[in-house]
């Protein structure tokens, strides 16, 4: 069985950060599974945790009135989820389901943030990584706002 | 005759979406030449007009599928044509998807929105002859699970092993029972879950030009060969034989160059604006 080091080490979100880094962060893991339908969490709770998507698929929602929910981001194995643990007010600001059976690594937040504060050069190599899947989730979504599929009859 | 249409007659009609239709239509009398997949044909809406539509489909014999989304006067009487009714159609036009060359290697189709019925025809040649290609792969992106065409079809290709088939929307219905089971987000995401090698795919792209800007980028991140990314570009056209000018881009007619080219011709012609 991997150790949470080895499952962190082997995901493309902590790819090029030093070993003694992810042994460090793997402090702060532990394994978590989500059966289809669960909640992973809620909007407005404490973004206490970070997930590092394994297996499975989970669907980022947000409640419209006269709508219901609506799906506005799925991700899956290989992407991670949550950056609201980063930046206060430290709160969710969607809901997050399982679509189905998810496996994910769960970093606690607050034992993140003291070994960032602890060692700036590991919180800089994470910050940086969240700064560009950030960047990377604000080019996809001003795409969207310009309707990709609604223009031109091919 | 280039210019004169042949009468087809709608044998069957299939609401794809709300606004999207697919027609099937056989000849009258006379039949135009077999369209190879990504050329396209002038529909006519008798007394209303005449639009370019790609050929989506070839069920049998000499019967044609295309597949028309109303957005102006004569697609809007296509689409609302009954089962009986008289189209003229001239044509095919254009070049091809040469879908050939990716044989011995891997193709990477990426459809968006209605993009996916002018790739239809490929997609059908490919898995007809799925020996020929080591991977094959489909990525589509429409606005929401509503808006994809050719669902059962979809469905059908999900169902098989010898095809990667990954459909992403920007929005969808969530809720606990999550009837949508696909992805949310932009199909140009899809393109690093494509399961090919880049440096021998070739790869087919059809949608909106803006779609297909960034998806040709995606793949060229990748380290798809530009020379490998075949595009699809649509504008204005008119006559379809390269003599009214309406779809002149730089120093090319879409209806003649077109409307597949090769990634290197069409970016530099993406890039230029309409006035």
């Amino acid at each position: 069985m991997k150790s949470i080091a080895d499952l962190l080490a082997d995901h493309e979100f902590f790819a090029g950060l030093e070993p003694a880094h992810v042994e460090f962060l793997s402090g702060c893991g532990q394994n978590v599974r989500f059966p289809a339908g669960a909640t992973v969490f809620s909007e407005a709770d404490p973004a206490e945790h970070f997930y590092v998507l394994r297996e499975g698929k989970v669907a980022l929602e947000v409640h419209v009135p006269d709508a219901g929910a609506i799906v506005i981001a799925t991700l899956g194995a290989g992407e991670v989820l949550g950056a609201s643990w980063l930046f206060p007010p430290f709160r969710w600001q969607f809901d997050a389901l399982a679509v189905t059976d998810t496996a994910a690594v769960a970093l606690d937040a607050a034992c993140l943030r003291q070994k960032c504060d602890a060692d700036p050069r590991l919180g800089y190599a994470l910050v940086q990584r969240f700064a560009a899947l950030l960047v990377e989730r604000l080019q996809a979504t001003r795409l969207r706002l310009v309707d990709l599929y609604g223009g031109g009859e091919p | 005759m280039p210019m004169t249409p042949l009468p087809y007659r709608v044998t069957d009609k299939r609401w794809e979406t709300a606004d999207t239709a697919t027609l099937t239509m056989a000849p009258v009398d006379r039949v135009v030449e077999a369209p190879k997949p990504g050329q396209f044909l002038m529909l006519w809406a008798f007394g209303v007009g005449e639009v370019p539509i790609s050929i989506s489909g070839r069920p049998s014999g000499d019967l044609l599928e295309h597949t028309i989304r109303a957005a102006g006067p004569a697609t809007t009487t296509l689409t609302d044509a009954p089962v009986g009714d008289v189209v003229g159609v001239r044509g095919p036009f254009g070049t091809e998807w040469e879908v050939e060359r990716a044989h011995g290697g891997d193709l990477l189709i990426v459809a968006g929105g209605i993009g996916l019925a002018p790739l239809r025809l490929a997609i059908h040649s490919a898995l007809e002859h799925r020996d020929r290609f080591r991977s094959v792969a489909l990525l589509v992106g429409a606005r929401s699970p509503d808006d994809l065409v050719f669902r059962s079809e979809l469905d059908a290709w999900l169902d098989r092993t010898d095809v990667q088939v990954e459909i992403t929307v920007d929005y969808a219905p969530g809720g606990g029972d999550h009837r949508w089971t696909g992805d949310v987000g932009l199909v140009t995401e899809l393109v690093r879950q494509a399961d090919v090698s880049p440096a021998s795919t070739v790869a087919l792209v059809c949608g909106p030009e803006v779609m297909m800007r960034y998806t040709a980028q995606a793949l060229l991140d990748r380290g798809v060969p530009a020379r490998s990314i075949r595009l699809s570009a649509e504008r204005n056209m008119r006559c379809a034989i390269g003599h009214c000018g309406h779809c002149q881009l730089g120093g090319r007619f879409i209806c003649l160059d077109g409307p597949v080219f090769d990634h290197p011709d069409l970016a530099p012609l993406l890039a230029v604006r309409e006035r």
